[in-house]
């Protein structure tokens, strides 16, 4: 019976032993010390469509599924290119084959290695009709070889531009050169994924149960509309790098309870309720955080032959555009770091220099002087007030901005302004129909470049509703495709779009969020906030 | 009785069907589609996903298609918005947790709503009646959207008793404030209707005859007076259940349970034509069904009612 209390002393030494050890981790670069809990706990305002790297459409599902699986190219925290599945790649001069070396090393969470066959079939798979991809529409961005033809479902999808010389080498083909094709490899739409699950398990390949994945974490839990559980994949060629073993997504649709929840410690990562911004960055000043988004809030015009008379005429939407005072917006109604815009590009946008637009160098009084010349010289005063219709998707906080614009345009104008709001897929039908007069626009970018906005004003773009069409800016937006700087024609076009003003810009959107001052790590300086968890880290407090 | 069931049942399966068919066109009605958005897909994009989910037929075909699937098969389809699941995945994991919630948030507020009605009404124009009353009153309105977001304050947030959302295979912590949040308002009507009727019972000539031979105020009360005086509400009840059961969107949004409430909700703005059916009929069934048995339950109170 001797030996049982020394085994227990020599276990007890043992735990100490073995606890202090985790106790002291310390991050392997920068030597802080690690907390003990690595589990990441963030909040989504709704449930992710979709976890299935083809057919997902929201932000939030893309960062889930940026963090189950891997594709060509990553972004690191400043949102630079750097390799993921790929070391490298090379192109030839035209810009229109490229090459992926993919690594030997990488590998599925079954066990699987990873090949350039598995990015074939998810591309494939994306441009496929029989896919049904809201998201197929990138493979026709991304210009590969037949996409058309495939996804219309003229030619086999064996004919898309993609092949694998060999197991670790990718080779694509291109319709025309593409300078910035490497950078669109980090969208989710273009990860692999694995053909054999996805035979044997059909649609549910995506469950807990059945789900491969290569990224640096395993989808562990899914619960519609109340969780889903992330843990750290032991298989990913870099695990050793990971620090967070467990990230937890909840759903909670509301942003004050998110708030409420975030103060009682069961979030890491919470949401700034609306209009809050200022009153939490000075309570919390290491926690609230705003930063630049790419994406802008504007007012289209309905250019159309179903548009306003008065519109058709560039002074009467240079005097509104001039007429409205964008700080009382982004400072008084906002409060979370917006920017004033004058350009239809978000100056955050990469490459992107904010052109010195006459009506951005003035001072408010000066365009509210220019304003009321500009809207007397197209005929309109005291006498013959402008009036018109300005419709919005319903929100309160669309609907404080359509106030503040009702007003300005009142005291400065004259201009007698009706509102309307209407539920977003009855807006979106109707300012698609061109059934408006003024209307809201928002347009966030698909990726870090200007012509992802400044194409939306293009003559052919099916996204153009207020349908605003000069040829200048088309032939210069074409030609911007194939440059390898194309900066000198995006000044041009928002120098032409200041003096054509089809469109209001309002101000360039700002994300805020909530973030303990325990997790390390954080993207800040990545416009597009693709945030990666193998990046995070918790020290201890 | 029985020829009573035969003949609701009867006429339960035309009204289903006419529901049915009505929510399908008032649905494709409402403009735009499942896959309107803000970037409108591509006319290939959004005809690969329309012959996919057959939305390219004509609206009848859709809906004899649909129903043919749910009667044949119990398939109520794909959701168009949540990719990885089906409809019938959707209800089957949100339904028994607003059956969770729900149920026990009726068997509080007529735990509690009724012997506060019947106290107030017993102890009439005394300091427990008013006190009974004025509870009944503040629960009343006190809105479940304005008592959730409190509650988490301070149950959450100031006390750290109970965790501010979730489910958790609806542990009980995650029930609490559920379930006092949505049965408040529902004990309050509970209580006043239950005092109302008490005490026009208790001013009937049968309850004074009792009295006056002599009868203890126990057995008057409970052989006497409780059962006529349950009539309106049970009344009140049937109608009560079914809406507990099938979902609340506040008790969804505010303490992200995943509930049914909130799908319901999310998918007429979403334009999930599957989900939004599939919850139709199964709240409407359920109507008719809770219906049908708060009037047999009302005839085996009241023996002035037989069918």
């Amino acid at each position: 019976m001797n030996y049982l209390p020394k085994s227990l002393a020599m276990g007890f030494l043992l735990a100490i032993f073995a606890s202090s050890s985790v106790m002291a981790a310390t991050h392997p670069v920068t030597g802080e010390t690690l907390a003990e809990d690595q589990t990441f706990t963030y909040s989504l305002l709704d449930e992710f469509t979709s976890v299935d790297p083809q057919i997902v459409e929201d932000v939030s599902g893309s960062d889930i599924v940026r963090d189950l699986f891997e594709g060509l190219m990553n972004q690191d925290a400043d949102g630079n290119l750097v390799p993921g599945v790929a070391t490298g790649y090379t192109t030839n001069d035209a810009k229109d084959v490229y090459t992926f070396t993919l690594r030997d090393n990488a590998m599925w969470s079954d066990g699987n290695p990873v090949t350039a066959h598995d990015f074939v079939y998810g591309w494939r798979r994306l441009a496929d009709p029989a896919t049904a991809s809201p998201y197929s529409w990138f493979a026709e961005i991304m210009a590969l070889e037949n996409v058309g033809a495939v996804m219309s479902g003229e030619a086999s999808p064996e004919t898309l531009g993609v092949s694998a010389l060999d197991n670790h080498t990718l080779e694509v083909r291109l319709t025309s050169s593409l300078p910035y094709f490497a950078a669109m490899t980090t969208h989710a739409s273009t990860y692999p994924t694995p053909e054999w699950v996805v035979r044997t398990s059909g649609s549910d390949w995506t469950k807990p149960e059945n789900i491969v994945s290569n990224g640096a974490y395993v989808l562990t839990e899914h619960i519609p509309n109340e969780r889903s559980v992330r843990e750290r994949n032991s298989l990913y060629w870099n695990n050793d790098a990971t620090i967070l073993e467990k990230v937890v997504a909840l759903v909670i649709n509301d942003e004050n309870v998110d708030f409420t929840r975030y103060l009682a410690n069961e979030l890491d990562k919470g949401t700034v309720p609306s209009g809050q911004f200022i009153r939490l960055k000075q309570d919390y000043p290491d926690e609230a955080t705003s930063f630049p988004r790419l994406c802008n809030y504007y007012m289209t015009f309905n250019l159309s032959d179903s548009g306003p008379e008065a519109f058709k005429d560039v002074r009467v939407r240079q005097a509104l555009a001039y007429a409205i005072d964008r700080s009382v917006i982004t400072e008084k109604i906002l409060q979370a770091g917006q920017i004033n815009a004058f350009t239809f590009t978000p100056g955050a946008t990469a490459g992107f220099e904010v052109p010195p637009v006459a009506f951005g160098q003035m001072s408010q009084d000066e365009r509210e002087a220019k304003a009321k010349e500009l809207l007397a010289d197209a005929g309109y005063g005291a006498g013959n007030p402008l009036s018109f219709e300005y419709i919005y998707n319903t929100s309160e906080g669309h609907k404080k901005i359509a106030i503040a614009a009702q007003q300005m345009w009142k005291e400065v104008l004259g201009a007698q302004v009706t509102l309307a709001n209407q539920e977003w897929k009855t807006f979106l039908k109707t300012r698609g129909a061109q059934g408006f007069e003024l209307a809201r626009g928002a347009w966030c970018g698909d990726y870090n470049e200007a012509s992802t906005f400044l194409d939306l004003l293009t003559s052919p773009s099916g996204y153009n509703d207020g349908k605003f069409s000069n040829a200048e800016v088309d032939s210069l937006m074409l030609d911007a495709r194939t440059m390898d700087d194309a900066s000198a024609n995006y000044t041009r076009v928002e120098e032409i779009l200041a003096n054509e003003m089809p469109v209001i810009p309002i101000y360039h959107y700002a994300g805020v969020f909530m973030l303990k001052t325990n997790v390390k790590g954080w993207p800040y300086d990545n416009v597009e906030q693709n945030w990666y968890s193998r990046n995070l880290y918790k020290v201890a407090k | 009785m029985i020829n009573y069931i035969i003949k609701r049942i009867g006429i339960a399966i035309p009204t289903l069907l006419i529901l049915i068919a009505v929510s399908f066109y008032l649905m494709h009605a409402a403009p735009g589609g499942p896959f309107t958005s803000e970037r409108p897909l591509p006319p290939q994009v959004l005809a690969n996903i329309e012959a996919k989910y057959g939305l390219d037929q004509p609206i009848w075909r859709q809906m004899i298609n649909y129903l043919w699937g749910v009667i044949t098969q119990f398939d109520f389809g794909p959701s168009y918005k949540y990719h990885d699941r089906t409809v019938n995945e959707i209800i089957g994991h949100g339904f028994p947790i607003t059956l969770k919630y729900g149920f026990w948030s009726f068997i509080v507020a007529v735990g509690v709503g009724i012997p506060l009605g019947a106290i107030a009404a017993i102890r009439k124009n005394t300091w427990i009646d008013y006190l009974a009353v004025g509870i009944s009153i503040g629960a009343q309105v006190l809105p479940n959207f304005v008592m959730a977001p409190l509650l988490i304050i301070v149950f959450t947030l100031w006390l750290d008793w109970l965790p501010g959302g979730g489910w958790n295979g609806g542990a009980w912590q995650y029930l609490i404030m559920p379930i006092i949040a949505l049965s408040t308002s529902y004990m309050a009507s509970i209580a006043r209707i239950t005092r109302s009727s008490m005490l026009e019972v208790l001013n009937t000539n049968y309850i004074r005859t009792a009295k006056s031979k002599g009868l203890p105020t126990k057995v008057i009360f409970f052989r006497h007076v409780l059962k006529p005086s349950l009539l309106p509400v049970i009344s009140y009840l049937g109608p009560a259940f079914v809406g507990l059961i099938t979902g609340s969107v506040i008790i969804d949004i505010y303490f992200s349970t995943g509930g049914m409430g909130y799908f319901f909700v999310n998918a007429a703005f979403n334009r999930d034509y599957s989900v939004m059916m599939g919850i139709t009929i199964v709240v409407g069934s359920l109507t008719i069904l809770f219906s049908l048995i708060a009037d047999l339950l009302y005839a085996w109170i009241d023996p002035k009612i037989r069918y």
